[in-house]
């Protein structure tokens, strides 16, 4: 999963605001149920911890189970108070996260 | 007995009407386009009218679908050098999004030095070997699928306008063979399903008219990119018969009569199916 994740949400907002956050990484998240061509099971492979922080505050985390599809796409809303930055983190089996970050800024 | 004539009467009538409704409805929901001259329909319809609103909203928007990872993948792959000649796409051919725009709809086209048409991946793999002096990517590679993928996008909404006049001709008249002549153990040709039962339910999915417009597809069910060859092998394999060879001669004629039945469509690359 070297691709950079997909993250979608507006530049600038209203004090108060409500937005809505999209993102979409690249990942096979193989269920660890499938059975290769030889018979044997493939390993497990999932995205398992997605988490979303602002300004060092959690907006959102969910649990990925593994009967969800490749290339997750999980989309949420925040209220915005203050301008700031939000961080983005894909936990992986192998411990590996994938990480990004938007920043965002106050309207007038 | 007057009476009972006229309700029978009344009650086909409503049975019109009501019948009426319902094709309508389904009209409105499926919008089409004037089909070429000689084409057995009338108007001819993405596949992409067949699928469910949530599929569509899928398709839509660029973030949401999967099919843009191949895009972004490629869009990197074009920059990079590879082969023995120190060249990479970008070197020939420049930005993708000016250069490559409309390649994708015209394909599969003549090629006056193989005297036969070749497609897409053909091609890309030709501009590896002889001018980049690169290995081929494999049909079905990741690689091959994005830049396909990647290139064809360039021509999104751009109708599909593949010539199949000249030498292409003897090329259109084999595929349109091919697409009328029943095969495997079900005995069934693309005709049977994709121009008499369209719009029907085949188990829990709607047959399309079978067009190419959206190729290379995001099919959810395998949950990655699927080029044109693959489907067409898969859709022998359904019918139980022995599927030619991706990019064989079959195949290819068989694009060509299958590119020009959805002539018009727009390119929709990478879009999402079932």
């Amino acid at each position: 999963m070297a691709d950079k994740p997909r993250i979608k949400l507006p530049k600038e907002a209203k004090k108060g605001e409500i937005i809505q956050i999209k993102t979409l990484v690249s990942h096979l998240m193989e269920s660890g149920q499938r059975k290769d061509a030889q018979g044997k099971p493939i390993p497990r492979k999932i995205v398992n911890k997605f988490a979303c922080e602002f300004n060092g505050k959690p907006v959102f985390s969910c649990a990925l189970e593994p009967a969800i599809s490749a290339n997750p796409y999980i989309q949420f809303d925040a209220r915005i108070d203050e301008e700031g930055t939000f961080k983005f983190a894909w936990t992986d089996d192998d411990g590996s996260v994938v990480a990004a970050e938007e920043k965002i800024a106050l309207k007038g | 007995m007057s009476i009972r004539y006229v309700s029978l009467a009344g009650l086909a009538m409503a049975a019109l009407v009501l019948s009426a409704i319902a094709a309508s409805g389904q009209e409105a929901e499926r919008k089409g386009i004037p089909a070429p001259p000689g084409h057995v329909f009338q108007t001819i319809i993405s596949g992409y009218q067949f699928r469910t609103k949530e599929t569509r909203a899928l398709q839509d928007d660029d973030l949401e679908n999967p099919g843009f990872l191949a895009v972004e993948r490629a869009a990197d792959v074009w920059k990079a050098v590879d082969g023995s000649e120190g060249k990479s796409c970008m070197s020939c051919h420049g930005e993708a999004e000016t250069t490559m725009k409309g390649v994708g709809a015209a394909m599969p086209k003549w090629s006056e030095k193989l005297n036969k048409p070749v497609n897409l991946e053909q091609q890309i793999n030709i501009c590896r070997t002889e001018h980049m002096k690169a290995q081929p990517w494999a049909f079905k590679s990741n690689e091959l699928t994005d830049m396909t993928t990647f290139v064809r996008s360039q021509s999104r909404g751009m109708p599909v306008a593949v010539k199949t006049d000249g030498p292409m001709s003897p090329w259109f008249e084999k595929g349109k063979e091919i697409y009328y002549t029943r095969v495997g153990q079900l005995d069934l040709a693309c005709a049977s399903c994709h121009e008499k039962n369209n719009g029907k339910f085949m188990r829990a999915d709607f047959l399309s008219q079978g067009q190419t417009n959206g190729f290379p597809t995001y099919r959810l069910r395998d949950q990655r990119l699927i080029p044109l060859h693959e489907r067409f092998e898969g859709c022998m394999f359904d019918v139980r018969g022995v599927p030619y060879k991706p990019l064989s001669d079959e195949f290819l004629a068989l694009e060509v009569y299958v590119a020009w039945r959805g002539i018009g469509l727009p390119v929709e690359t990478p879009s999402v199916r079932n």
